[in-house]
């Protein structure tokens, strides 16, 4: 590690983690706020695996939120290469300062060397998350989501940044980072990433939450709800997710369900109060006939 | 400490998980910051660095629950002891004194699954636990030194428990004390008590593993322990729960799988010169042709055709081979599958337009056609009856796949008709379930298969079936 670590850390302990995440309403696990933790003790990135929609966004957005960081974000795509992720040179600045050069020159100034040292200075360099991230001199925490989708060559771009907390700039030299940003990579598991990347990372599976901190989370989310409907609410969630379906309700859908059902005026739910409402939980028909289904015949049985 | 940590770590390279030297390092500096004596931070310290991929955790986490349960007071990690003490407290708070003459032995079995219905009524974790302990102890057996898997004491602890009885007891007191729950409700109330139940079993699974280590050293349990990843799992020896543990892992495989061949055919290859765009495009740089246009390759999208022997030796694997090709489709131009066990039926019908392949696959083993005479596979009248009935479907974009193992009962080869459909087809595999060394053994005859196939290929578990695919596609 090139920078040094100054010992004023973020957080005193995991607890503090915990309260603090509590207190912009994200509930945390013992998992979560200790990860979350030694990435600022050792000073490592966190790449954050899960299904779909079990708060691995959240998680670094409430980390900012909690931190007073400002969050910069690279939302990771197909194609994306360096000038996107890192920086880029202004060139139609650079052409200008040329042109303009070209003037003075004529009336007899200056030289060719000289406009090289100029145009290939920060002034023309157009910073892009990375480096931005790298460069603030307020902390920052950077949001790398769905890592996954970029081929497996471009990752090798994130891996300077993420072990040495600094960019490379053939022209310019190393930009080193005043304060090692807390970094945050999320992905949904559609490709093995590679060993290079998971090595330099801590680790963190955001699985689908238990029973009661789910219903924790729809307690904080959902203002109006009332104990009794969170308490059916997840307990419906989680016979659902047992079932074997393309896709599984994720938190995100559980919260809106909840909210569905408050906006109703429900307080408590039947099977076909239930059964109408799937198709906020589940985005399969398949899925909705197949839970349906479960959620009337099992009950009988 | 760094000892304690590099055994832990051999341990898990041991059961196959990758831990490179930098994430051992990790793993030390991870732990300078966190106390010690919380058991859980430890755990959670020591998992964030050294597992990276999620279907690793459970390994890690037996690892980890074997290696540090035992270690003497010298390197004790507190927080084990605590969980210890606070559950031996709890029972002898209940029942006088806790191991010995009293306690909970003076239990009639009456009494001991009293205490358990009301724990699993309350959900008292602590209770679930003594019981889980004590249960252990009184019905499993275990005696010093017995050459016997973890599973065996499991079944017969849990078969004294008589969990669905009382099951039913606890649903049926829910019923009453309510008067008349909804449908909805009663299945969300079963829903709860399964998922106590299952804690007590883990529990259970837990105490098993606690005594067996003590038993013969964390070492050598650490090794017989080891469950294998969904990927690695046998087909043919597989449980129910790794059989379902499968099914789970096989829909993002085909997704990853899918997604790592279409990025293949995009990237790959360049196509021959397009002429046309070249020229298109040569007009914005004044008829120059400065920027030459290739034309995609055309994706080979091979058509498909399994036969698959779907009798009971190899049934799981036909179905997983079945799951999987289908899950794929969209990688092939067309899919078409057979079954058979001594007749053969065509299935592809029950694919079609179906969500759930797992309906499918249900449907094929309740309707297709399959028997002949016996219902022992017979290899050659299978293959027979396919020539004679299909045998012209099958053209030069065909690639076909026998799946089965190949025995054959001591009936007629038939491997003349592979030979008829290598010379027509594109390519001809072979799926053996069987571990190589078995092959040619007894009624195994799939070197004579073998003979006029492209590639025989040994493919046990889901790793060995993806690899596979993915060459095919």
């Amino acid at each position: 590690m090139s920078v040094a670590m100054n010992p004023p850390w973020r957080f005193d302990s995991v607890a503090a983690v915990r309260d603090g995440l509590q207190g912009v309403d994200y509930l945390s696990d013992e998992g979560i706020a200790g990860v979350v933790y030694l990435a600022d003790r050792l000073g490592k990135p966190v790449l954050v695996e899960g299904p779909a929609g079990t708060g691995k966004t959240e998680l670094a957005k409430s980390t900012a939120r909690m931190t007073g960081a400002r969050l910069i974000r690279l939302q990771c795509y197909e194609g994306l290469d360096e000038a996107k992720a890192l920086y880029e040179w202004n060139y139609k600045k650079q052409l200008l300062r040329i042109q303009a050069q070209r003037v003075g020159e004529e009336a007899g100034a200056g030289g060719w060397s000289e406009i090289e040292d100029d145009i290939f200075s920060e002034d023309f360099l157009l910073t892009r998350p990375l480096l931005e991230a790298i460069r603030s001199p307020e902390p920052v925490v950077l949001l790398i989501d769905e890592v996954d989708r970029v081929e497996v060559e471009t990752e090798a771009l994130l891996l300077e940044v993420l072990s040495d907390y600094q960019v490379s700039i053939p022209e310019l030299g190393t930009v080193e980072a005043a304060s090692i940003p807390l970094v945050f990579l999320t992905s949904n598991n559609t490709r093995e990433l590679s060993e290079a990347l998971k090595r330099r990372c801590l680790y963190l599976h955001l699985d689908y939450p238990t029973l009661e901190r789910e219903k924790q989370i729809v307690l904080t989310r959902v203002p109006d709800v009332s104990d009794h409907l969170a308490d059916q609410i997840v307990r419906i969630v989680r016979s659902i997710r047992s079932l074997e379906l393309k896709k599984h309700p994720s938190v995100s859908e559980t919260i809106d369900w909840a909210r569905t059902l408050v906006l109703l005026g429900l307080d408590n739910i039947d099977a076909d109060q239930a059964k109408q409402t799937l198709h906020i939980l589940l985005k399969y028909q398949s899925d909705i006939a197949k839970a349906a289904k479960e959620l009337s015949v099992n009950g009988a049985r | 400490m760094i000892n304690l940590l590099a055994g832990f770590i051999q341990e898990l390279r041991d059961a196959g998980l990758p831990v490179s030297l930098t994430e051992n390092l990790d793993a030390m500096e991870a732990l300078r910051h966190v106390p010690l004596d919380d058991r859980e931070a430890f755990k959670y310290a020591l998992a964030a660095t050294l597992v990276k991929n999620n279907s690793h955790w459970k390994t890690f986490e037996t690892v980890f629950e074997v290696y540090f349960s035992l270690r003497g007071p010298h390197y004790a990690i507190a927080g084990l002891d605590e969980g210890d003490e606070k559950v031996a407290e709890l029972v002898s708070e209940m029942l006088g004194h806790g191991e010995g003459g009293a306690g909970m032995e003076a239990l009639s079995p009456e009494e001991l699954a009293e205490m358990l219905y009301r724990a699993l009524q309350d959900a008292d974790e602590a209770m679930m636990q003594a019981i889980a302990r004590h249960a252990v102890q009184r019905f499993a057996g275990m005696e010093p030194g017995r050459p016997v898997g973890g599973t065996y004491y499991l079944y017969r602890t849990l078969r004294n428990l008589d969990l669905d009885g009382v099951l039913e007891k606890l649903l049926a007191e829910a019923q009453d004390s309510s008067d008349g729950l909804s449908e909805l409700e009663e299945r969300l109330v079963r829903d709860e008590y399964e998922h106590r139940m299952d804690k007590l079993r883990k529990e259970i699974e837990a105490e098993i593993r606690r005594r067996l280590v003590a038993d013969r050293g964390a070492e050598a349990m650490a090794k017989t322990l080891r469950r294998p990843l969904p990927e690695e799992v046998d087909f043919m020896h597989a449980s129910r729960e790794e059989l379902a543990m499968m099914r789970r892992a096989i829909h993002p495989l085909t997704r990853r799988l899918a997604v790592r061949l279409a990025r293949k055919r995009r990237h790959g290859r360049r196509g021959p010169l397009d002429f046309r765009d070249t020229v298109r495009h040569s007009l914005s740089y004044g008829g120059v042709p400065a920027e030459p246009k290739f034309k995609y390759p055309r994706p080979s999208k091979p058509e498909i055709v399994v036969i698959a022997d779907i009798s009971g030796s190899v049934a799981a694997f036909a179905r997983f081979t079945l799951q999987f090709v289908y899950a794929m489709s969209t990688q092939f131009s067309k899919v078409r599958s057979f079954v058979f066990i001594d007749g053969i039926d065509e299935v592809t019908r029950f694919f079609d337009g179906v969500d759930d392949v797992m309906d499918a696959v249900h449907r094929i083993n309740t309707e297709a056609d399959v028997i002949w005479v016996d219902g022992h596979s017979d290899y050659g009248h299978a293959l027979e009856t396919f020539w004679d009935r299909w045998g012209r479907d099958i053209t030069q974009k065909s690639s076909v796949i026998l799946l089965g193992d190949a025995r054959n009962n001591y009936h007629a080869s038939g491997a003349w008709v592979v030979k008829e459909i290598e010379q027509r087809a594109r390519h001809v595999y072979w799926l053996n379930p069987e571990p190589r060394a078995y092959w040619d053994t007894g009624d195994s005859i799939v070197s004579e298969y073998g003979a006029h196939c492209d590639g025989v290929f040994e493919c046990r578990n889901l790793k060995q079936l993806e690899r596979f695919v993915e060459q095919l596609a």
